[in-house]
């Protein structure tokens, strides 16, 4: 049975897309069909990250209204063969986005897919609960600041109401929480929140950490998932994750501070 | 100030065999509804205060339908004119829907202005004559500080509400998923018991006494429709906001180092709301 995983979060620029791009080619790299849908109509940029923004033709609404066939708005991935991409449109708004419709393709979806991994948009409206309605996991994705914590709050506090697993009072959406660019040196300086204080408050399993990394940028630029950088931090970070989610057990890595200089070990502090 | 049962009971067992295929069904319930207490006819008197009180108070009373209590004008002069009171009050995004303890004569003219009247039989008083705010008294009004369940309150709070257990003479809410931030739960006539976390942001509120045994790091607000004897007994205490019978404590940067994440009830005792830890 397919399972329909939501990346999400409330805010926005914390990571998702990022997220979704990796989780999804790191499923697909352990041989899961997988498909990764955009949600952020009128703002795509999945595409660019997972370097096919040049072979997109038809898009999710598309799909919806009719005009293109599933097959044919559907891109398959040239690095993994297990892993396709449904682009979202960059012309149409917001509304295009329909209740019945997305439940359609979904629905298709399952029938060819183990996993189907729905991008989010950021915010509380419409193209967020729509991402999410149909979840039966969440990662929730989350930096280490009070207002991304509480943005992920209320997005945890929206699964539990408004997700159809909710409505249906079936058993409720697993939730994992994923926090992304962790900086332990500012969370040593007291900068940020630290892995501890963000699970006491939002009360959910950790699943893993992402460390704020270079690597994250120069892949995305080079339209690579960070999870395929096999040697960079980041991308052994999100294979940790990817394996967790799939019920290995992995210590978690990256969480402390590089350590000082031989040096500053004898001076500092 | 007050809260007015309007009990229409009655009403119900009238319209209780009415026919299925009509296309309208009455029924009657019960509802308490926040009393607005006049103290003035000078409308720019009555906006001010309005303003002052409405931004102090929570958003509590946005879209609320409320009752215009006329007891403290039935003697003053000029009277007051209904259909201004009632553009001055929608301007306030509040629902006047009517009015009571008024003079004949200011009965009629709010019933022109398309107010109902409630009158003795039908509103009942719950609780009579509690100050919601020191400053409020002398103020053109004062209000109720207790919340008519906002219709947004289904859509935003959610699944985790457990529906009032009647257990014969105590009725109480218990609510075991975490509370989280723009959820807002209210256990109308009754206790509140939370087992897990109440987050920064999210609204708690109960007629009776609320119980958390686990971190209340948003709002809680117990005798909300006056009980001054009701209390707050919680786990941790890193609060935004507490209130008992509508005086309240604001927590804008962090509690008191003394209370901060231990275990503490909160009770009225006279004007002050005292915040105590639990040996
Ligand atoms: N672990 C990380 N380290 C450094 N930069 C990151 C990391 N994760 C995401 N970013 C950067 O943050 C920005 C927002 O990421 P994105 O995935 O688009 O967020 P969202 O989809 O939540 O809006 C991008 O510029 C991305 O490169
Ligand atoms: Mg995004």
């Amino acid at each position: 049975m397919a399972k329909i995983i939501v990346v999400t979060s409330g805010k926005g620029g914390v990571g998702k897309t990022t997220t979704s791009a990796s989780f999804a080619a790191g499923l697909a790299k352990r041989g899961h069909k997988t498909v990764v849908i955009d949600f952020d109509v009128g703002l795509r940029n999945l595409d660019l990250i997972m370097g096919c923004e040049r072979r997109v033709v038809y898009d999710f609404v598309n799909v919806i209204q009719g005009e293109a066939t599933l097959v044919q708005a559907l891109i398959k991935d040239k690095r993994v063969d297990t892993l396709n991409i449904l682009p979202a449109s960059q012309t149409r708004d917001k509304d295009a986005l329909t209740q019945e419709g997305v439940e359609g393709i979904l629905e298709q979806l399952k029938q060819t897919h183990d996993y189907i991994v729905c991008d989010s948009p950021a915010g509380i409206e419409t193209g967020a609960i729509m991402a999410l309605h149909y979840a039966d996991e969440a990662i929730v994705v989350t930096n280490p600041e009070v207002s991304s914590v509480r943005d992920s709050d209320r997005i945890l506090g929206i699964l539990a109401a408004k997700s159809k697993r909710a409505l249906d009072g079936l058993e409720p959406v697993k939730e994992h929480l994923l926090v992304t660019r962790y900086d332990p040196s500012r969370v040593d300086q007291g900068q940020m929140l630290s892995i501890e204080d963000i699970q006491e408050l939002l009360g959910i399993s950790l699943i893993g950490v992402i460390p704020e990394s270079q690597s994250v940028l120069q892949a995305s630029n080079a339209g690579l998932p960070v999870i395929l950088d096999e040697g960079s931090d980041s991308g052994q970070a999100y294979q940790d994750f990817v394996a967790r989610f799939l019920g290995e057990e992995r210590p978690m890595r990256f969480l402390e501070a590089e350590r000082k200089g031989f040096l500053k070990r004898l001076f500092g502090t | 100030m007050d809260t007015v049962r309007t009990d229409k009971s009655t009403t119900k067992d009238l319209f209780e065999n009415i026919d299925n295929d009509s296309a309208i069904e009455i029924k009657g319930s019960v509802f308490t509804l926040p009393v607005l207490k006049i103290k003035s006819t000078q409308l720019a008197q009555i906006e001010l205060a309005l303003k002052q009180h409405l931004s102090k108070s929570l958003s509590f009373f946005r879209n609320a339908p409320i009752v215009i209590d006329l007891e403290s004008t039935k003697q003053l002069q000029p009277g007051l004119d209904f259909e201004q009171l009632n553009t001055l009050l929608r301007g306030q995004q509040l629902v006047p829907v009517a009015v009571q303890k008024g003079s004949l004569e200011q009965h009629l003219a709010a019933e022109s202005a398309g107010l109902a009247i409630l009158t003795g039989q039908l509103s009942k008083s719950v609780k009579s004559d509690i100050s919601p705010t020191k400053s409020a008294d002398d103020t053109a009004l004062a209000m109720d500080e207790s919340p008519q369940e906002q219709p947004n309150v289904s859509a935003q709070s959610g699944s985790p509400v457990t529906a009032p257990q009647d257990t014969g003479s105590v009725p109480t809410k218990i609510i075991s998923q975490p509370i989280r931030s723009g959820q807002r739960i209210y256990a109308r006539g009754c206790d509140l018991i939370v087992l897990a976390a109440v987050n920064a942001g999210a609204e708690i509120m109960a007629d009776g006494n609320i119980h958390i045994y686990a971190p209340l790091r948003g709002r809680a607000l117990a005798g909300v429709t006056g009980g001054e004897n009701n209390r707050i007994f919680c786990h941790s205490f890193e609060a935004e906001l507490v209130a008992i019978a509508g005086s309240y404590r604001v927590f804008e940067d962090t509690v008191p180092s003394g209370v901060f994440k231990k275990p503490v009830q909160i009770y009225l005792r006279g004007e002050q709301l005292d915040i105590v830890p639990i040996q």
